[in-house]
């Protein structure tokens, strides 16, 4: 299945979406990537800078691995994922059946306001793309 | 390294299939699976993205029998051939003891399996293994579009290019008809075994 092509318009406004709703909530990093592992947009907050096509490529993969395991118990996906560290943590939601959203936050975020905000980013990104 | 369960008397054997993108990795896999559908009790698994390129890893595994009172299962996996996932590629390496090098025999392909046989060296050498130990076959694909005239390159040319140093054994194969399929499978888990049999006994 492929996805729409989008236009530098609408990949202008995710952008300022992620920007907006995310970053400036206090998350260190967001990338909205699609299920091969391209990167559609990246937004950081300017302190940490990570090799995002890699991790874009294990992200899918993960993703793909997770998906896979949720056959295997019956369930068609689990569409968030969740990997928690010392510091930093990782939040992987799906946008569609396209793309993933991928939020990095420190502990200074609690994961309810992360939900809450991606929820949102979701909901908007969607309208985006999908209008 | 092969694991091996000394109280179940198990051997797991890994198999990973390399080479670069679209060279015919999976389609080993499919045809090795279709051939012994009977025989393997588990699904292969196949991780790939909406246009069936493999995105993580195809996973094959089936028991051979018993060697020395040890029951031996191979798993087989392949990489994903393309050049954004080394990081991934570099995953499934993990704990590898036999490697197929699928090569694209097509004239535009020589140098990307070129690049390719590079940085599988680099990337075993991240995990302190070597090409010129490790249990290596090498498998140069697609002879079967000799017949649609495709420019392929001779088997001299793809021995030249990637075997003149290892000098490991080499398949003129089809992975999509299946041709020299099932040698090359017999070949690397002949050499891997003899290779872990020390580690055994």
């Amino acid at each position: 299945m492929k996805y729409p092509i989008l236009t530098e318009k609408q990949l202008d406004a995710i952008d300022e979406i992620l920007e907006e709703k995310l970053i400036k909530a206090g998350v260190r990093n967001v990338m909205l990537i699609d299920m091969a592992g391209n990167t559609i947009s990246k937004q950081d907050n300017g302190q940490f800078k990570i090799d995002t096509m890699a991790f874009a490529a294990l992200a899918a993969g993960n993703f793909a691995a997770v998906e896979a395991m949720a056959k295997l118990v019956g369930e068609s996906e689990f569409s968030l994922l969740f990997h928690k560290g010392e510091t930093a943590s990782v939040h992987f939601s799906k946008v569609s059946q396209n793309f993933l959203l991928i939020t990095m936050f420190q502990k200074d975020l609690s994961l309810g306001i992360i939900r809450l905000k991606v929820t949102d980013t979701i909901d908007a990104i969607n309208s985006i793309i999908y209008s | 390294m092969a694991f091996i369960n000394i109280r179940s008397k198990e051997v797991q054997v890994k198999i990973v299939y390399y080479g670069p993108g679209r060279g015919g990795k999976t389609a080993n896999l499919e045809y090795i699976y279709k051939k012994y559908r009977n025989n393997i009790t588990t699904e292969m698994v196949s991780l790939k993205t909406h246009d069936d390129r493999t995105l993580f890893f195809d996973f094959l595994p089936f028991d051979v029998g018993k060697i020395k009172g040890y029951d031996v299962s191979i798993q087989l996996y392949t990489v994903p051939g393309q050049v954004k996932y080394n990081a991934t590629r570099k995953l499934v390496l993990k704990g590898v003891d036999g490697i197929v090098f699928v090569a694209d025999a097509m004239v535009e392909q020589r140098q990307r399996n070129i690049d390719s046989l590079i940085q599988l060296r680099e990337n075993l050498d991240s995990y302190n293994l070597n090409l010129n130990t490790i249990p290596l076959v090498m498998q140069y694909n697609k002879y079967d579009l000799k017949d649609a005239g495709v420019p392929l390159l001779s088997t001299q040319t793809m021995q030249q290019d990637l075997n003149s140093q290892l000098r490991v054994p080499a398949f003129a194969a089809s992975a999509l008809v299946g041709g020299n399929v099932i040698a090359t499978l017999k070949k690397i888990i002949s050499l891997t075994l003899s290779s872990i049999q020390d580690q055994l006994f």
